[in-house]
This record gives structure tokens, sequence and C-alpha cells, in this order.
């Protein structure tokens, strides 16, 4: 019998510890997160970007860091500190992009680098977000007269070493049984300084980084791009360290509130105009008039807000990057929202 | 005891002895944790995996498929290649600069002069670069091409030769062709009734071409064909450029060494040689370089060291050189980043111990012939 009480009150015990555990836990929302800790502390979001190319991040004439990947990161700076300038930009080369973030060095790698199979179980690093889809493109000069990238067996491309490119062209080669002869170079300016010259046929490189190419030319309209493109879809976007999932969801839903923001039809320029007069549920949870949809990411319940007003929504910072704005002229295709033909798209909010 | 200085020098050995080794288990200790933070595991049995990428260029056949291995062999002989070639050239060309600098005529001497200061005050990658991208990128596309006497052509591709393409007889007549052509200069030191043989031998260099040429079977001349030059042998700029930026910066610094060694034989000598009625010409390859060769060496083996080293600087211009396909493909398609750094600094040490085993051999050989 004793047995029986003992066991009982000890059950009650437990069950009151637990409620009494749990209890604040649930009215506070701890986010844990060693990452988002040290940045909070340092005042400053260290961002392993590109160490240059337009379209994904560049320092223009004035020095001032521009780009895709660049409002990525200040958009997580912006969502975490409350200021988009508390950023350190880190050039990262492809070569030692994942070491720098597996040793800690940054917080996180947004540096157009693809998402792949390798790098989420070997490496040991999440890919929270695909910031931007793209395909490998190869870019002829017109005179050659060649239209498919079949018709490419025995030319000669420069591309860059050190990246997916390689095996892309490697399995294409085989899977056709032709033969694409491939110049590997480390930099991008003596890659494009030697298809220019013409010691290559073409240039290849993910589609982003292809167009960011022909505007580097001595005449980019002699340039076309072929219309296939090889190793299929490539994701682009961040990583992070595994083993910090807060940090992970962090960067992944900055990623959907630039998106969110799109969908919802707001900008940059009437984001304070939709604020005060709004009474659409879904905007009020987005710009955070309701819920706690900040605090349960660790960060207050204005981010989205901060985002949308101080860096704009995906469109926006595409088409400064990548579209007219940016000079690089490449449509949005894939990039599109889901509801526009594209592949963008994200969870719902609430 | 310990106030004996012989026994206080051996403590104080032991002690930097500790802190080396202390050093060495942290820094492995350290490596060990890394590698086990990021969930991998250290070992070279990935050499034995199949790659998945192609090399441009190579001297022995290379498909993609072959295995991580192979790919070494491929690159570590690139790496040689080029640095033998520049070693070659950089000497010659050393030498060359070197006596023009010593030179009575004031314009030749000054020539010399700003050659070494312009090549040795510049650094070497931009050098590099300079010749790719300046020079060789110059050059007009395919179907331009320069045609240059003998069928040669020349192009932003590349230099293409015609190539001698061996026939029936070729697996005789090569070998036996390259073996007299060798035995040329043992066969020069042979004396006959005293008297040694020299310039008698020189038939042998006929015989030897004979034999070369009885192995060809056809000449196959380059030729335009579609996007590229097809046929005969491709001689790519990715080469040229590092050669050129190996040999001529390493020829400025041997020209120093040239000039210092043949001042540092004694003037009495060029006098002694001058006044027994020597040619100022002989004077110079009979008296003078002889004795200069045995202060040049240590300095040369160094100079030969720093070019092979240098030659990881091609991945700059796209030469498929073993730091190129190593540091980056490789690291790149394996995530073996300890490892292929591993390889590459114990190639590299290795490559240059065995050059400077071979000067060292070669500096007691003609220091004992000149004493």
């Amino acid at each position: 019998m004793s047995h029986y009480r003992l066991g009982a009150i000890a059950g009650l015990v437990a069950l009151a510890g637990l409620f009494w555990m749990s209890a604040p836990a649930s009215a506070q929302t701890e986010v844990k997160s060693a990452t988002l800790d040290a940045v909070k502390k340092r005042g400053q979001l260290v961002c392993g970007v590109d160490t240059g190319i337009p379209g994904y991040a560049f320092q223009d004439s004035k020095g001032e860091w521009q780009g895709l990947d660049i409002a990525y990161c200040r958009a997580i700076a912006d969502a975490v500190l409350g200021s988009p300038d508390k950023v350190k930009f880190i050039g990262t080369t492809s070569k030692v992009r994942f070491s720098v973030l597996q040793s800690g060095e940054i917080d996180v790698l947004i540096r157009d680098s693809e998402h792949t199979f390798i790098r989420n179980t070997q490496l040991g690093l999440d890919e929270p977000a695909d910031n931007f889809y793209t395909g490998q493109t190869f870019m002829v000069k017109k005179s050659l007269g060649v239209a498919h990238t079949k018709d490419l067996n025995g030319a000669t491309i420069c591309l860059l070493t050190g990246t997916t490119l390689e095996t892309n062209i490697a399995d294409y080669n085989r899977a056709n049984n032709i033969k694409i002869n491939t110049l590997l170079f480390d930099k991008p300016e003596e890659a494009f300084a030697a298809a220019d010259a013409g010691r290559c046929d073409g240039y290849t490189d993910d589609g982003g980084s292809v167009a960011a190419a022909r505007s580097t030319m001595k005449a980019p309209n002699d340039w076309v791009f072929l219309p296939e493109t090889i190793g299929g879809l490539q994701p682009l976007g961040s990583f992070t360290r595994q083993g910090d999932e807060a940090w992970t969801r962090l960067v992944k839903w900055v990623h959907f509130a630039m998106l969110e923001g799109e969908v919802l039809g707001i900008t940059k320029a009437t984001v304070d105009q939709v604020k005060s007069s709004t009474k659409d549920p879904e905007t009020r949870r987005f710009l955070g008039m309701e819920g706690d949809f900040g605090k349960l990411l660790g960060v207050d319940n204005d981010w989205a807000y901060r985002i949308t007003k101080h860096i704009g929504t995906y469109g926006e910072v595409y088409d400064a990057t990548f579209g007219d704005k940016g000079g690089l002229g490449l449509p949005r295709g894939m990039n599109n929202l889901y509801s526009k033909g594209g592949l963008m798209t994200m969870p719902t909010w609430h | 005891m310990v106030r004996r200085p012989s026994s206080r020098a051996r403590a104080a050995q032991w002690l930097l002895l500790g802190l080396v080794l202390a050093a060495a288990w942290y820094l492995g200790s350290q490596a060990a944790s890394n590698i086990a933070r990021r969930h991998t595991t250290f070992g070279f049995g990935f050499l034995f995996d199949q790659t998945n990428f192609d090399i441009p260029f190579r001297l022995i056949p290379w498909q993609v498929g072959d295995t991580y291995g192979r790919a070494l062999l491929v690159c570590v002989l690139n790496t040689l290649l080029v640095s033998a070639m520049s070693i070659v050239a950089a000497t010659l060309l050393g030498l060359f600069v070197g006596i023009m600098r010593l030179s009575a005529n004031w314009l030749v001497r000054n020539l010399a002069l700003w050659f070494i200061e312009l090549v040795r005050n510049t650094p070497q990658l931009v050098q590099i670069i300079f010749w790719y991208v300046a020079v060789l990128q110059t050059l007009p596309g395919p179907r331009q091409s320069i045609a240059l006497p003998g069928g040669l052509l020349l192009n932003v591709r590349g230099l293409y030769l015609p190539s001698f393409e061996p026939g029936a007889w070729a697996g005789v007549a090569w070998p036996l062709a390259f073996v007299v052509a060798f035995g040329i200069p043992s066969v020069w030191r042979l004396t006959w009734r005293g008297l040694p043989l020299g310039p008698k031998s020189l038939p042998l260099a006929v015989v030897a071409f004979g034999l070369y040429l009885a192995g060809i079977d056809h000449i196959d001349y380059p030729l335009l064909r579609g996007f590229n030059i097809a046929g005969g042998l491709q001689v790519v700029p990715e080469l040229v450029a590092l050669w050129a930026g190996l040999t001529i910066y390493a020829a400025a610094f041997i020209a120093e060494i040239v000039r210092a060694s043949i001042l540092s034989v004694h003037k009495g000598q060029r006098e002694a040689a001058l006044s027994l009625g020597l040619r100022p010409r002989q004077v110079l390859s009979k008296v003078v370089l002889p004795q200069a060769l045995r202060v040049m060496i240590p300095p040369m083996t160094s100079q030969y060291l720093n070019i092979i080293k240098s030659s990881s600087l091609g991945a700059a211009v796209a030469y498929p050189e073993l730091f190129q396909i190593f540091a980056g493909t490789v690291l790149q398609q394996t995530a073996r980043e300890i490892e292929t750094m591993f390889l590459l600094m114990a190639i590299f040490l290795s490559i240059n111990l065995g050059a400077s085993a071979l000067m060292n051999w070669y500096n007691r050989r003609v220091a004992l012939v000149a004493r």
C-alpha cells in the first residue's frame, strides 16, 4: 500500500514540477541559440559573401557592398539588431567558404552557393532558404554560330575551379557522348579576360553569374546565352552550421518575410501607409501588430516591418540587383512568385 | 653539473625539443578535435575513388572516371614539366644576362641592368598574369591564326606544331636514337691510342637523327576544323605564360648570382690566363666560369627550389598543376581539406628535397674536380 501512495505522491510532485517548469517557458518563449546570442552580444552580424560578383555581392565605386546576397545579410542584421548597417561582410573564395563557416568565423554564409546533398550531410551544414534558382548556363560568342548546348562538342569553355560546374560538364559529356573541354581558373577576373580574348569559346557558371560575366565583356552584345541549362535546377541560398536550429529558423524566415511582403503587395514605399490603415489580419500579423511572430524567433515583433521598410521585398531587391535597375537585365523567370509562374513559395504566415 | 656550460647547453636543447614536441602535440590534437567536430574522418582512401572532372592539359593519358591517385600523378607531372622547363631556361638566360652585366660595352651592360632591376622589383604573380593576359591573349582567334613557316600555327589558343606520327618501326628506332644521342658525351670522352675521340664522335648524332627519321610514319599538320585547330601538337598558352613568368623572374636573380660568382674569381686568374695568350672567350670558358661555378651552385639551388614552389602560381592562369587541381577541384569534390593540404605539402617537400639532394651531389662533385 505504502508503495502505491509513495508512487502517487512522486507522480504528483513530478507533474507539478513539469507544470512549474513548462508554464514560464511558454509565456516567455525563450529562444536558445548560441549564434543569435553571440550576434546580439557583438552588436554586429558577420556575414560571409562572395569576393565580388555583380548581382550577388560586389563593392560599388564608393566601396559600398551591393547585391542580392548583401540584401539578405542586411535583412538578418535588421531583424536581430534593428539596423541593416550592423553587418560585417567577409568576402570568401569558393575554396574556403565552407571552412570559414564551419570554424565559426562567420555567422551565416550567403554566397551564391548551391544547396547540395554533400554540403548538407558530409560538411555538416544546414541549408535554410533558397534565395535564387538558376541552372548552369553557357554563354558563347555570337560569331561562333552555336545555338544549343549539345553543339558545343569540341569547344573549350572557361570556368572557375572549386565548384559544381566541372562535375556537371563531366556528367553532361558522359551522358551525351560528347567532349566539351574545360579551362579552370582560380579567380573570375582572369577567367573573364580569357573568355573575352577568345582563349575559350565560351564561359559557364550559374545563370546569374553568367549574366554578371557578360556585363564585364568588352562588347556584351556579342555574347549570347544558350537556352538549355545543364546539371538540373541549381538552388542557391544561405548556409548555417548544424546544431543551432533556432538560428537556422531565423535565417529561413527572413527569406520568407521578404517573399511575404511581395505576396501582400507591400513595398518599401507603401509599408508605413499600409501599417497605419490595414485591417487585413495576415498583413497585421506580418507587420507585427498582432501575435508574437518575432518573439517566437528570438527577435522583436517589428522585425518583418523593418526588413520591408529598410531593404524591401524580394521582388524589389531582385529588380535592384539582377533586374533592370541593377543593370543586368536578367528576367525574373524561375525566381518569380509561384502565383506568377515562378518557383518562389513559402509556408503560411499564421 | 648544471654549472658546466656543456650540460647547460644540453639541457637547453632538451627543453627546446620538449617545447617543439608539445607544440606538435597541441597542433595535432587541435586538428584531430576539429576533424571530429566536423563529423569527418582522416584518411587517404579517397585516392582510390573515381573522379568526375577533367584535367585540360596532361602528359599521360587521362579520362574522367580515373582515380584521384591518377589525377595526382597527372598533376605532379604537370608541375615537374613546367619546373624543369623553367629551371633549364632560367639557368641559360641567367648565365647570359649575368655575363652581359659584366660586359665592357655600355649598352649591353646597362640593358642587362635594366632587365634585372625591372624583373626583380615587380611581383612574380603580376608578371605571370601579364604574360598571359597582356601578351598571349592579344594573339588572334583560331580562324585568323598566324601561319608560321614549317606548318606552324599561332593563335590565342597556343602554338600548334606539326607532330611526327610514329610508324611501325618507331618502337625500335626511337629508343635506339635516344640511346645513341645520350651516348655521345661518353663516346666523346673515350680515348683511342691515347688521344680523346672528341669531335670524331659527332657522326653518331647523324646516326641518331637518321634513326629518328626512320621511325616517322607521316607528319600531322595542324588544321582548322570546327571550333579549334585539330591535329599536330598544341603548346597551350597557360604553359607558356607560366614558363615565361617563372623563367624570367628567376633568371634575373640567377644573373646576379652569376655576376657575383664571376667577380669572386680572383683578378689574378684572369690576368694570368690572358698573359698565357688565351683569347677572352677562352678565359671565360676555361678559367673563370669553372671556378665561378663552385661558388654559384649553393645559391642556384635555392633559386631552383623557388622555381618549383612558385609553379603553384600556375593556378592563376589556368595551368592545371598540383595546387590548382588538388587545392581546388579535389578539395571541393571530396571536402578533404586537411588531407589534400597534407598531400600538397608532402609532395612539394619531397620534390624539393630531391632537387636539393641532386644539387648537393653535383656541388660535391664540382668542388672536388675544381680543387
